[in-house]
């Protein structure tokens, strides 16, 4: 049993390190992107698989069934509001360029 | 434990750095924004001394509504002056904070020394309380007098907002995606709340953060447009709103005529009177924080 679960510990390790590598991308493309839809882009998604990776790979060392559950329920959560909040800030933006574009007569910067 | 330390250290140089950076910040959205991170930090660090009933009221309470609160102020208030504000003399500031930091360091210098006599005061009295958690037999019990006046300072400041007459904020039609969320949010945020309010007896939780998790799926549902408006010349909102304050003074009263003194619950029946002013209280919390974040106008247009 001991050797299983130094098993699963060293398993856990890539699913972690993924996890941080994709918040630190989220996290850069957050500052670096130009435009509001980019950032959103590279916020959620990132974020969501990261959180993903880190759930797996706490799961692995995670010694209870209910812990594990728990936290794949946050990360679901986690993951439909952050698809939700991307949809409204990303919908809320392209109004705003609309309005913009009509005010200035002109092509806003980003239309997709 | 080094790992901790780290964590530790980190934790507090970034609440310092959140807390400078949200006094001086060029514009008031960016601070808000930033008081947010700071609340969430704040309660990621009380959590981490343990005190995981006010993480909760701080996420739930100091960022969560706060923050909302903050940030519809800043809709409704006019566009910001761009005049720098009058600087204050660098040797005011400083002599400011440091008589601000020795009456901080003079208050929290007595939890320094680890040997207090109030937690063990209240362990032992802990069976006569009627609940098994001892933060919520301080509040509810033998503070209940505390909890009380709290109420009624929510009751004020929702008072003193309505006087002030504004309307809340305009709310532009939702959209399907929001809708079709909130309504599965919706039921989840019941269960959390009521999760919270139970669990207060026995852990840490209770009816400032359950009242905060179903005024947050209150105003939700506003934003969605799935809620009626929430107006206080309705009978049963004005109940709800003052129920809480009510049954808590009704049952100091009750109990002082009874002969045991101001909220001295008679024994037996300390569990059933708790519960009771646990469920108004959280009623009343929820709808008033509703009415503070999300105002009382009516429906917006389609």
């Amino acid at each position: 049993m001991i050797e299983l679960n130094t098993w699963l510990c060293w398993l856990s390790w890539p699913f972690l390190l993924a996890g941080l590598f994709f918040f630190l991308a989220g996290t850069v493309g957050l500052l670096r992107f130009p435009d509001a839809y980019s950032r959103l882009h590279a916020v959620t998604k990132a974020d969501t698989l990261g959180l993903g990776l880190l759930v797996v790979g706490l799961s692995l060392r995670s010694d209870s069934w209910q812990s594990v559950t728990q936290m794949l329920l946050v990360w679901l959560l986690v993951m439909a509001s952050g698809a939700t909040a991307c949809q409204l800030l990303a919908r809320y933006q392209r109004d705003a360029d609309r309005v913009d574009a009509k005010t200035h007569q002109e092509q806003p910067s980003d239309a997709r | 434990m080094p790992a901790e330390l780290l964590f530790d250290l980190t934790l507090i140089l970034l609440l310092l750095g959140l807390a400078g950076a949200a006094l001086h910040t060029r514009t008031l959205y960016t601070s808000i924004v930033l008081f947010i991170v700071f609340g969430l930090m704040l309660a990621l660090t009380w959590a981490r001394l343990g005190a995981v009933d006010l993480a909760l009221a701080e996420a739930a309470i100091g960022a969560g509504l706060i923050g909302v609160m903050l940030l519809a102020a800043l809709a409704r208030s006019a566009a910001e002056p761009n005049t720098q504000p009058a600087r204050v003399p660098l040797s005011i500031s400083l002599l400011l904070a440091v008589l601000v930091l020795a009456l901080l360091i003079r208050a929290i210098q007595p939890l320094a020394d680890s040997n207090s006599v109030l937690p063990a005061l209240v362990d032992t009295h802990l069976d006569e309380s009627g609940v098994s958690h001892p933060v919520t037999a301080v509040l509810l019990n033998f503070r209940a007098w505390d909890t009380l006046l709290e109420l009624v300072v929510l009751l004020l400041a929702l008072i003193g907002v309505r006087q002030l007459g504004r309307s809340g904020m305009a709310l532009p039609p939702a959209w399907p995606l929001l809708r079709a969320w909130s309504q599965m949010l919706a039921p989840l945020t019941i269960i959390v709340g009521g999760y919270l309010l139970w669990r207060g007896s026995h852990a840490p939780g209770g009816a400032f953060q359950a009242g905060a998790v179903l005024a947050a799926g209150a105003v939700m549902l506003r934003l969605a447009g799935l809620l009626p408006a929430i107006r206080w010349s309705r009978w049963p909102v004005r109940a709800l709103m003052l129920g809480g304050v009510a049954t808590f003074a009704l049952v100091a009263v009750g109990t002082h005529w009874m002969g045991a003194g101001w909220l001295n619950y008679p024994p037996g029946w300390s569990k059933q009177l708790i519960l009771l002013i646990e469920i108004t209280a959280t009623l009343s919390i929820a709808t008033s924080l509703t009415v503070l974040v999300i105002g009382e106008n009516e429906h917006p247009t389609p």
